[in-house]
């Protein structure tokens, strides 16, 4: 804060404010710098630091490097539900992107034709599951996938698919999936919303100018509506990264901690508040659950790193 | 109603209402089966209730055997408490990076940019050791500590493009008349934020209200549960009682479906900010 209170404004710079000492300036930022270095960067810093610590059984930290990062990654008693975890979230983010990404850009392109009856009710109707609980999501998908309840049978049966049905929250090999798709049904419609709101910022004249130049609607969507909302897909992809990267509440209510059936459903969040607080029989480790959350959160920078250098620079914006 | 409605247009009204259906289809279904009886529920699970099969002894239950109110006050008083400082605070700060020219203005704005992409729920070991330290453990204020650090990077960069929309003329004349920066935040740019607001609200109230994680690591008992925490604990107490089940989920569900009906216009024209015009 010192710093900006007396380096006072450069008069070249100033834009609104010329010859004034901006004690205000101080003033207006701190609250907020405050609450945010405090309660978010102070402990992402002290949450790494103390990845690289181990604790012994009176309570003593010893600086210990990167061994619990070598415990994390080859211990056979870590490293395979790490990577077990790890490779679930890639599988949990894969079916995000193909599955919630198409149907959002479906969905978006559907209700950005003209003059289309009924629209916001659609919009309106297609975003209430976004709003509710990931939690709450979770219990609704699990009475209603529930074989006892049979409704989701019932339903099948009806349009002659009664045959596929099977406990899939329950099995190993179906779990996984299973959540995914609950969790894209609950956000598709943000991919919705935000496609939806760059495909309107596309002008008339040049979905005209296409058209007369005679694209059909094929080519108007690949090369004219496509190109222009790319941007838009990225900040989606990367929302949807590092939300799924982040993503504990729905394998929580639905699995409980362990994620099962035998840790089938496990992602990286769920393993992060095993190895925080414990469970069963095993003790939680504070280093250890810090050594889970830095994990994280490289691979969270990594993703983003990639997106902004890799992606987000290939993509021209283009404003109107 | 126009006369020529094309094929190719009801194909797409068909496609939107079958998709329509699966979205709201298993809300509504919980909904339904709240007011049933746990025959109904399992012999008629599509059906409404009726004279016969309706009952609220679901209801009854959750509010007998657990503290379902009280969650709602906490919920609603972390909720809006840590709204009204997000947006006064974030505010605050908005204005001063987008207002003044100053010295580290650029790095402390990628500094508060930081918090968007890093999710603060990474920092929850050392977030619990200090509220273990500050004797915060299980009282809202906790929350509402994390919750307002979560949500001020959105709203300043939200509320930040918001002032730069506001013509220059209003503050500038102010300034002519020798108005104080404070006052012309407080009585020029806070009252014109307003619309904003609503954009805010999507992006921070949401995720506050159906927070699990933090309330589970921060606020577990004492009474100090919300209303997401609540129905978790409930529902894994009670998973084999169906009504009640049923009926925790409705109250969870309602006050966010009557809140979203009544304002969903505004959150959607948040969310589609300056598209829809």
């Amino acid at each position: 804060m010192s710093d900006i209170t007396a380096s006072g404004v450069q008069p070249a710079e100033s834009v609104s404010v010329r010859s004034r000492f901006p004690v205000h300036v101080a003033v207006f930022l701190a609250p907020a710098l405050a609450i945010y270095t405090l309660f978010s960067i102070y402990p992402l810093i002290d949450t790494i630091r103390l990845s690289f610590y181990t604790g012994d059984e009176s309570g003593a930290r010893h600086f210990a490097g990167l061994a619990n990062f070598y415990t994390l990654l080859t211990d056979p008693a870590w490293s395979g539900h790490f990577w077990n975890a790890l490779r679930n979230n890639l599988v949990f983010f894969a079916v995000h992107m193909v599955v919630q990404n198409a149907i959002g850009l479906g969905l978006a392109m559907l209700l950005s034709l003209p003059r289309l009856t009924g629209g916001s009710v659609y919009r309106t109707l297609l975003f209430l599951p976004t709003m509710l609980s990931v939690v709450i999501i979770g219990f609704i998908w699990q009475l209603m996938l529930n074989p006892l309840w049979g409704i989701a049978e019932k339903i099948l049966s009806a349009v002659g698919l009664g045959s596929f049905f099977g406990p899939w929250l329950g099995q190993e090999t179906t779990a996984l999936i299973t959540i995914s798709l609950i969790s894209v049904w609950q956000f598709v419609g943000i991919p919705m919303m935000l496609i939806y709101a760059a495909l309107l910022n596309i002008p008339d004249d040049l979905l005209d100018a296409a058209i007369v130049d005679g694209a059909g609607p094929f080519s108007v969507f690949w090369f004219v509506r496509l190109p222009l909302i790319l941007p838009t897909l990225g900040v989606v992809s990367i929302l949807t990264f590092v939300a799924n990267f982040n993503a504990f509440d729905l394998i929580y209510a639905i699995k409980g901690a362990l994620a099962g059936p035998n840790f089938s459903t496990d992602i990286l969040g769920t393993f992060f508040y095993r190895t925080f607080f414990g469970y069963q029989l095993q003790v939680g480790s504070p280093t250890m659950g810090a050594t889970v959350a830095t994990a994280m959160l490289i691979i969270i920078l990594l993703g983003v790193l990639i997106y902004l250098f890799g992606v987000q620079r290939r993509l021209q914006r283009h404003t109107f | 109603m126009r006369p020529n409605i094309r094929p190719g247009r009801i194909a797409v009204h068909i496609a939107l209402v079958l998709y329509t259906i699966l979205a709201i289809g298993p809300i509504a279904l919980i909904l339904i089966n709240a007011f049933k009886t746990r025959r109904a529920i399992f012999s008629d699970p599509l059906g409404f209730p009726d004279a016969r099969t309706f009952t609220t002894i679901g209801f009854d239950q959750v509010f007998t055997k657990s503290d379902f109110g009280l969650y709602f006050v906490n919920s609603l008083t972390v909720t809006v408490v840590s709204l009204g400082l997000i947006i006064l605070i974030g505010a605050m700060a908005a204005w001063a990076l987008t207002e003044y020219r100053f010295r580290g203005n650029t790095i402390i704005a990628l500094y508060m940019a930081i918090g968007i992409m890093v999710p603060i729920r990474l920092g929850s070991v050392s977030i619990l050791r200090m509220m273990v330290e500050l004797n915060l453990v299980n009282t809202l204020t906790a929350l509402v500590l994390v919750y307002v650090a979560q949500g001020l990077p959105l709203a300043i960069l939200i509320l930040g493009e918001f002032i730069q929309q506001i013509p220059r003329d209003l503050r500038d004349a102010a300034r002519c008349d020798g108005v104080s920066e404070y006052r012309i935040f407080a009585s020029i740019i806070l009252p014109l934020i307003t619309p904003a607001i609503a954009t805010v609200a999507v992006f921070t109230m949401v995720p506050i209200w159906n927070d699990l994680w933090f309330p589970l690591i921060l606020a577990p008992g004492d009474g100090k549960q919300t209303v997401t925490l609540g129905v978790q604990q409930f529902i894994g107490q009670y998973v084999t009682d169906w009504n009640a089940v049923l009926a925790s989920l409705t109250l969870a569900i309602a006050p966010i479906l009557v809140l979203y009906l009544l304002f969903s216009r505004y959150l959607v024209r948040g969310l589609t900010a300056g598209a829809v015009k």
